[in-house]
């Protein structure tokens, strides 16, 4: 891969998904894009990228922009948040009675949105029909959250014991999530800096760990975007160490921000 | 994400493997555990009745006394309620594993492992 190579991504990246990637970060781009090579059917990475840049294929191009958006996932990352959401937040939003609208924006191969709808399951506290919908810009990583199997290893970042037998039935190779709590979670491929005013308003939006991986502007119309799809009585969940732009790390629970705090901090 | 204990605790390997309790007590000492080694049930349960460990990470399939056996045994012993108890084994059908919750171990893992895997497992179980 030579370094123009890894120019060209660096800017497909940030054009179509906003995401900051340094073309210096040889290995990085080396590790996400053998893969995407190999299924496409090139000898080497190189060969993959001079397709990229000489067929202009959306497709191709896609398929790099998708490996090089962030694929970190476990089970349970950030528990004290997902027990705030459980326990707090949607008892209270509950409490006007209507159905709630929850989304996962960014749900990478479906941990995170799994380890809401387990915890959910459990508290069988909402008393309210509840939806959730999550998403990803990566299509392979939501066909793979989508069919919900996850090998040995994946099961055993953050998963307890007790859920695993619970929530779980073993395969030959790997572990299947039950039906019940697959079936609380729609998916959808949803590319976070495009309009996504089609999915409708939502009670709560939870976007963790992404904004580190946008560069600046990108991150703003992401923010702009995730802020416009809350509810008038909507709750916006980010990472714990991220705080919103122009919110002070104080204001709440860490990573959590209200639309009425997210409003006033733009105004 | 590697967390300091606060004190240092004993974490009892128990294993018929040699290699497996080295493996285990490399990573244990990096998560700042005080490591003790027993080849099986009967020898483990002569530890814990000279020394009650915080931790016992625990085989399953082993010569002379496995180890769901042990970990009845240990349940029964004074103080024996304490130690957190992590099975570490080749066993992973999920009937097994709730067999082994089911008489009282904190969390399971399913070999092979590495770091990640024994410290997220013994986080959820209380033991950092």
């Amino acid at each position: 891969m030579t370094p123009p190579d890894r120019e060209l991504i660096a800017r497909l990246c940030a054009e179509r998904a906003g995401l900051r990637v340094d073309p210096d970060k040889a290995y990085l781009l080396e590790n996400r894009l053998a893969p995407v090579a190999r299924r496409e059917g090139f000898a080497s990475v190189h060969e993959f990228i001079c397709a990229v840049r000489d067929r202009d294929e959306e497709r191709l191009i896609w398929a790099a922009v998708e490996a090089m958006s962030p694929s970190e996932s476990a089970f349970f990352r950030e528990p004290a948040t997902l027990e705030r959401i459980v326990g707090d937040l949607l008892p209270e939003l509950a409490r006007r009675g209507e159905p709630l609208r929850l989304w996962v924006a960014a749900c990478g191969t479906g941990q995170e949105v799994y380890s809401l709808a387990m915890a959910l399951e459990e508290a069988a506290a909402a008393g309210v029909p509840l939806e959730i919908l999550a998403s990803d810009l990566c299509e392979r990583r939501l066909e793979k959250a989508q069919a919900g199997v996850y090998s040995q290893f994946e099961v055993q970042r953050g998963l307890s014991a007790r859920r695993l037998v619970r929530h779980f039935e073993g395969l030959e190779d790997g572990f299947a999530l039950s039906p019940r709590v697959r079936q609380m979670v729609r998916w959808r491929r949803v590319n976070l800096m495009d309009d996504t005013s089609r999915l409708g308003k939502f009670d709560l939006v939870l976007c963790r760990n992404l904004m580190g991986y946008l560069a600046p502007q990108a991150r703003t119309r992401v923010m702009a975007n995730l802020e416009s799809a809350l509810n008038g009585g909507g709750w916006l969940v980010l990472g714990a160490a991220e705080a919103a732009e122009g919110l002070s790390a104080g204001s709440g629970p860490p990573g959590f921000h209200s639309r009425a705090a997210l409003a006033q901090a733009a105004a | 994400m590697v967390k300091e204990p606060v004190a240092v605790k004993l974490c009892l390997v128990v294993d018929d493997s040699r290699v497996v309790r080295k493996v285990a007590r490399r990573i244990l000492e990096d998560l700042g555990f005080e490591v003790a080694e027993a080849g099986d049930g009967v020898e483990a349960l002569a530890w814990v009745r000279t020394a009650m460990p915080d931790v016992v990470l625990l085989d399953w399939h082993m010569p002379v006394m496995n180890g769901l056996e042990f970990l009845r045994r240990l349940r029964q012993e004074p103080g024996g309620a304490a130690p957190k108890v992590v099975f570490c084994s080749v066993e992973n059908d999920l009937d097994r594993i709730r067999e082994a919750l089911d008489e009282g171990a904190d969390e399971y893992i399913m070999k092979p492992f590495d770091g990640d895997i024994v410290a997220s497992k013994l986080a959820l179980a209380g033991a950092l």
